[in-house]
């Protein structure tokens, strides 16, 4: 097993320079949250849900069917990224404005929001990529990281990653349910009651909606407006897979051990090594303004895991800045076409279908590094 | 209209207009069009006095359909969303007017303070003012029907703004029929700076004259609430049902007089305090009914470190699942180090520290 080496060692008086940095330009932009923030954040609802009305409307239209698609689909992407995942973050919450509030948002996904927020808000934002403790590392169904040990199991890595896709929002669903981990036999099942019964209430809601009421709604095309509520979220799960895989799984981005976050006092990570595992554990997507949009602007992951409760519109402002202070301190900024991003995910779950050869991940690495200072 | 409420209060609606909610969708076309949240628009308002620096209104409210009504002596919470700010700044004012049914007009009687962002825009609001509501709250409140009073006496003490609960109740005393011969005599003491700040001073004197049974004293000036002087007006005071609201000083002489009374019953107009300095203070979990003493920590590392088991996650800010409402003090984010005093605040509590005393509903 290969042990990671080749992240930018850092010394730890420059690792707490490097977090005064970011904490400072955090600071910039707390100090500058406005009307702009509030107003940018209700119109994407206010497009969104003219989206949404039209699609939803243009079902009683047969011939117009894959507009209606394209318009719901549309209207459900930017719903997950830019608003409920946004909002859910607390990056509104300062508007004190109950609708954009992370603790009554939730939204429309089949996972349910409070949920969520564990798993994501904290599980994943606090431990970023450390092998063993972050479950967005392959969701606990796929081999992604070198270090986690090869099985007969993951031959299937690519058929998995393609199930997931589909059935993206059911693999978040399930997410919380630790399946994996009830197989090891490290969770007991009766621990999942509560999260279970929270999840099918959640299921119970969204079915009624895409899969009843709408189609009933429309009456003799209730197949039609089915298959098109069906393709409107099968057309959310890819596009989020995609993004969601690509913002910490192609080459460049990196994992971490427990131990390499212990470098603080008493065994904690210092606040500046926790800036520099999120920069480094995360990769950004290049692109025109529409794409960051519909990305939730995780197009910026970087920027967001390191201000995730900052609204996402700051991201692609900031993006330069933070470009700049991490190449002064050594430390890789990962970013590419989406096309580029997608080819190296893909190649990394072929690859890692199998059993580690050598250790040529290493040199794959070493080509990626920018030159440290 | 009620077929269409219980249809826009359905489930089915619900569902069909989740994520957002049907309120949202309602909001748009109309903003008092509601099904579950309540607004109101201030419909008149009416300059009390002139006081210097805070003069006081009374605002007539027109509450969407959604309002449940309120009993006399409640407050509601205010949510306003002030030009120029993308931040709701949400109050608590106590209501004025007599008791109101499902969807009627309600007033209230707000005293602008010097750094009160909402209530000295709201004194001189324009009718039209959309405002963000809660339902009516809080137990400050008549025990009895106010149509069937009871044969008990009661007894106001009341001081400045904090006259406002006290008037709805006798407000509603007198509209719903109340006139003295069940032999029930409620006595009205009021402490006021001077007969200029004096709040609803010309319907006081109305009802001090009519033949209703209501004794009103009104004190003006430097008088403070004495025991004497009570005793004297009132005697056999610790026998009477007592509502007392107002400034912190007076409730405190207030409760020395009655000393453990279950008979008083006590509304305090929280002051914003404002202290500085790292650990001073008293850190209250009101949900617990716990305090102790500041030690500068994180409300977080207080609470447990007091055997409290508050839910929390990451520990460094960034995922809000400690997030709890403070209701009173001031608080510094230790990362940023910006102190806010706003009451009824959600915080952070793991990076969130207490400033002097400070009330957590933990």
């Amino acid at each position: 097993m290969t042990t990671k080496t080749h992240h930018a060692r850092l010394t730890p008086e420059q690792l707490e320079a490097f977090g005064r940095e970011m904490d400072d330009l955090r600071q910039r932009i707390l100090a500058d949250l406005g009307e702009d923030d509030a107003a940018y954040i209700r119109d994407v609802v206010k497009r969104q849900q003219q989206l949404e009305v039209l699609g939803r409307a243009l079902f009683y239209l047969p011939p117009a069917w894959p507009l209606a698609v394209a318009a719901l689909s549309l209207s459900k992407i930017i719903e997950n990224m830019e608003i409920g995942h946004n909002v859910m973050h607390g990056q509104y919450d300062w508007m004190g404005d109950p609708h954009l509030n992370s603790r009554i948002y939730d939204w429309d996904n089949v996972c349910p929001g409070e949920q969520w927020k564990y798993s994501h808000n904290y599980i994943h934002h606090t431990f970023t990529n450390i092998l063993g403790k972050d479950r967005d590392i392959g969701y606990g169904i796929l081999r992604m990281d070198e270090d986690q040990k090869w099985h007969p199991y993951y031959l299937g890595n690519p058929v998995y990653a393609f199930l997931l896709m589909v059935f993206f929002e059911w693999g978040v669903a399930m997410h919380d349910l630790e399946v994996e981990n009830i197989v090891k036999g490290t969770r007991k099942l009766e621990e999942n009651k509560a999260l279970h019964a929270g999840i099918m209430r959640k299921v119970r809601r969204q079915a009624l909606k895409d899969y009843v009421l709408f189609p009933a709604l429309t009456g003799p095309f209730f197949p039609l407006t089915l298959a098109g509520n069906a393709a409107a979220n099968l057309i959310r799960n890819v596009w989020a897979f995609n993004i969601i895989f690509c913002g910490h799984f192609p080459a460049g981005a990196e994992t971490f051990s427990t131990e390499e976050c212990a470098d603080g006092p008493d065994g904690t990570e210092t606040r500046g090594h926790w800036y520099y595992r999120q920069v480094l554990g995360s990769a950004n997507i290049s692109g025109g303004p529409l794409f960051h949009v519909l990305s939730g602007n995780l197009s910026h992951q970087i920027e967001h895991h390191l201000f995730p409760d900052l609204p996402a519109r700051r991201y692609p402002m900031i993006a330069t800045e933070v470009q700049e202070i991490c190449e002064r301190y050594g430390i890789a900024y990962t970013t590419g076409p989406l096309r580029k991003q997608l080819a190296s995910v893909a190649r990394k779950i072929c690859r890692l279908a199998l059993p580690d050869r050598r250790t040529s991940p290493a040199a794959e690495a070493v080509a990626q590094e920018p030159l440290a200072a | 209209m009620t077929v269409l409420s219980t249809i826009a209060r359905s489930r089915t609606v619900a569902a069909l207009t989740s994520p957002h909610g049907v309120d949202h969708y309602l909001s748009r076309v109309n903003p008092m069009w509601a099904a579950h949240d309540v607004r109101g628009r201030v419909v008149a308002v009416h300059r009390e006095t002139e006081t210097a620096g805070a003069p006081v209104a009374t605002l007539t409210v027109q509450p969407t359909a959604t309002w449940r009504g309120h009993r006399a002596g409640q407050y509601v919470q205010v949510g306003l969303d002030l030009p120029g700010s993308a931040r709701r700044m949400t109050r608590c004012f106590s209501i004025s007017s007599a008791a109101s049914g499902a969807g009627e007009e309600f007033t209230l009687t707000i005293r602008s303070h010097a750094e009160g962002q909402v209530s000295k825009y709201l004194v001189d609001a324009e009718p039209g003012q959309l405002l963000h509501l809660s339902q009516a709250q809080g137990d400050f409140t008549l025990p009895v029907s106010p149509a069937t009073p009871g044969i008990d006496p009661l007894l106001f003490i009341t001081g400045g703004s904090g006259i406002t609960p006290a008037m709805s109740m006798v407000r509603t005393l007198l509209r719903d029929g109340y006139d003295g011969r069940a032999g029930r005599p409620v006595t009205f003491l009021h402490y006021a700076r001077s007969p200029e700040d004096q709040i609803f001073a010309e319907e006081l004197e109305r009802i001090a004259a009519d033949d209703n049974g209501v004794t009103v004293h009104l004190r003006h000036g430097d008088a403070v609430f004495n025991e004497l002087e009570l005793r004297r007006l009132v005697p056999g005071y610790r026998d009477i049902d007592t509502w007392a609201c107002g400034p912190a000083g007076m409730l405190e002489l207030v409760r020395a007089a009655y000393v453990d009374n279950p008979r008083l019953r006590l509304e305090l107009f929280k002051p914003p305090t404002t202290s500085s300095g790292a650990a001073e203070g008293d850190l209250t979990f009101a949900d617990t009914d716990r305090q102790v003493a500041n030690s500068g920590a994180s409300i977080l590392e207080q609470a447990e470190e007091a055997g409290l088991t508050p839910v929390f996650g990451c520990r460094m800010g960034i995922c809000f699942s400690c997030t709890a409402r403070k209701t009173e003090g001031t608080v510094r984010n230790v990362l940023t180090g910006t102190e806010s005093s706003l009451p009824d605040e959600d915080i952070q509590i793991c990076v969130s520290a207490p400033v002097g005393d400070c009330v957590v509903d933990l």
